[in-house]
């Protein structure tokens, strides 16, 4: 990633390829990934078979879809914590009006993405307006998005789940786009994966070779210097939302697509996993630091733990214990590499 | 003259910040502007830069009235402000932090090779001898910061660099480098407003000097109608510092 430099400075000792990938957000959830990957690997022969691989990479595409854009949101300096129930709403939005007043899928998905867009412009334009926490802000949006979910799925179908989109118009296809599976190698891969990879891909580019990926560092390292010198900040923070936004939305229209069904509380709780992914990626809590890869590879490290305790055939409540322990060996591994990758460079 | 101000003032709410102060700054030169805390030196400098706009008097600007409603708007006339604390984000690279909010483009794309090679450029030609622009400028030291944020300006086609207190956090070698390098934009044509209250760091680079007193201007004087004594007399308030020598004196 350096460039050389017009002309040598020796005072710059060649720096060395472990010394350059120490420096890393990365790093962490690297070094996290092969030793979850080892464990589970080492003791169950399925988990390393291509269908068990396929397994676990499942939970980790919706899963990394949702970190990859909390991260960001991250990097810029705020959280999200109403993105976990905005994929319920997404989901409840494109059944209820496929399913109850004769929406197309497709139709439904589009009124599906503009609430999500709405909600996501509120919680940015509140942030950025009031300068209140983003904790705070969308904590509030996480209560309210909750109360209606339920509310107003209770008053239309008197029940706490809509179901049968597989009988509305366009399901074949959307299904199809959003939630089939492709076969590689005799191996059944869900579609999922594929959004996954793109949107990672999408996002590094945007973070590391574009223009609003240098302000979402800078927004979230010092925001009053990035306004200072002509950086939009406010518009920035509000896209990040509305991006967190899109990518609930996503992953709201693939999991009701797979199920055919929403349950009216699906998505609480999830907001926080999302943000761990992130930090077990390299984010900063504090932003102005980290990477969308990273998020993608702690979603990874989730996915395996979630499957290989079931390939294991422990109880699956040990999974909030792994849970808990990465979160915390990720954030003293990232201060210490922080601390490291600053030492080396001076 | 690039810039002036003619009896300009701010007040907010009840409290007078500024009163009739009258300056300015021609191409190639540097004015200093001096005063003690509360002087009014923040004000003024954030009415030139953009941040606040005036009450009375008028600010010229190529001799042409001007009344900037955003710093983004000095900008693009070629005033740049270098602030004290908020010039640099920390954990970004130096290269990153010099093109933040005027990134050089490749059709979609921020152009990370130019923009590595051109900061790169810039700061030597500045002499400025940074030994890496991958590394965060957290890692820089503060004169090393205030160096490059001069350079960005200068880069981006600043006429007038106002400095805020560019010196004050600094040892006295690292002063040393920062009034280099504003003697070096000084040379390349630009007008330099340098705030300060150390009339050691003010005295050799400056061309003019206006002392500030609590929200009023005390005079602009050329530098061959002023000595370094006097300068620092003024500043201090002459005749208190006097009273304060007895003062202190052992009996």
């Amino acid at each position: 990633m350096t460039a050389a430099p017009a002309r040598a400075d020796e005072r710059v000792a060649r720096v060395g390829l472990a010394r350059r990938l120490i420096v890393r957000p990365e790093l962490g959830a690297v070094v996290g990934l092969v030793a979850v990957f080892a464990f589970f690997a080492a003791q169950s022969e399925v988990f390393r078979s291509p269908a068990g691989i396929a397994n676990w990479l499942d939970p980790a595409a919706t899963l990394g879809i949702m970190a990859v854009a909390v991260a960001l949101l991250m990097i810029g300096g705020e959280f999200d914590l109403s993105a976990g129930v905005l994929t319920g709403t997404s989901g409840l939005i494109l059944v209820t009006l496929a399913t109850r007043y004769g929406f197309g899928v497709w139709p439904a998905m589009l009124a599906g993405l503009v609430v999500a867009l709405a909600v996501g412009f509120a919680n940015g334009l509140v942030v950025t307006r009031t300068k209140l926490p983003s904790f705070i802000v969308t904590l509030g949006t996480f209560l309210m998005l909750q109360g209606v979910n339920l509310g107003v799925t209770k008053a239309i179908t008197g029940t706490v789940q809509v179901g049968g989109l597989r009988r509305a118009p366009g399901f074949d296809g959307a299904s199809a786009v959003l939630a089939g599976t492709i076969q590689i190698g005799g191996t059944s891969f869900r579609v999922a994966i594929l959004w996954w990879i793109a949107i990672t891909a999408l996002a590094t580019w945007v973070l590391m070779r574009s223009r609003p990926g240098n302000w979402i560092f800078a927004v979230g390292g010092d925001e009053q210097a990035a306004r200072a010198v002509g950086v939009p900040a406010a518009r920035t923070k509000i896209a990040l939302f509305m991006t967190t936004a899109v990518a609930a939305w996503l992953v709201g229209s693939i999991l009701a697509l797979r199920y055919t069904s929403v349950q009216a509380n699906i998505g609480i709780g999830q907001e926080f996993i999302y943000i761990i992914a992130a930090v077990i990626g390299g984010c900063l809590l504090t932003g102005g630091y980290g990477s969308a890869v990273g998020a993608s590879i702690g979603a990874v490290i989730f996915g395996m733990a979630d499957k290989g305790i079931v390939f294991l055939g422990w109880d699956a409540d040990w999974f909030k214990f792994f849970l808990g322990a990465m979160l915390l060996l990720a954030t003293l591994a990232n201060r210490m590499v922080r601390r490291y990758a600053e030492e080396v460079r001076r | 003259m690039i810039l002036q101000t003619r009896d300009i003032g701010k007040t907010f709410g009840s409290v007078l910040a500024l009163r009739g102060v009258s300056m300015g700054v021609a191409e190639g030169t540097v004015t200093c502007v001096l005063g003690d805390n509360g002087a009014g030196k923040s004000t003024l400098i954030k009415i030139l830069s953009g941040v606040h706009q005036h009450d009375t008097g008028s600010y010229l600007v190529d001799g042409a009235e001007v009344r900037f409603s955003s710093p983004r708007e000095a900008l693009d006339r070629g005033i740049a402000t270098v602030y004290q604390d908020l010039a640099m984000i920390p954990l970004m690279s130096v290269w990153r932090n010099f093109f933040l909010g005027s990134e050089p483009r490749k059709g979609p794309a921020f152009d990370v090779a130019r923009a590595r090679r051109v900061a790169a450029e810039e700061l030597r030609a500045m002499g400025i001898d940074i030994r890496d622009v991958d590394q965060p400028v957290g890692t820089l030291s503060g004169g090393e910061r205030q160096s490059v944020a001069i350079a960005r300006a200068v880069h981006f086609g600043a006429r007038v660099l106002i400095l805020d207190e560019p010196t004050s956090a600094l040892g006295v070698k690292q002063a040393g480098v920062v009034l280099r390098y504003i003697a070096r934009a000084r040379d390349r044509g630009l007008g330099v407003v340098f705030i300060t209250h150390n009339p050691h760091h003010a005295y050799p680079v400056g061309d003019r000097f206006l002392l500030l007193n609590r929200g009023t201007s005390m005079g602009e004087y050329a530098k061959a109608d002023l000595g370094k004594d006097e300068l620092t007399a003024l500043m201090a308030g002459g005749a208190e510092l006097e009273e304060l020598a007895h003062e202190l004196r052992r009996e």
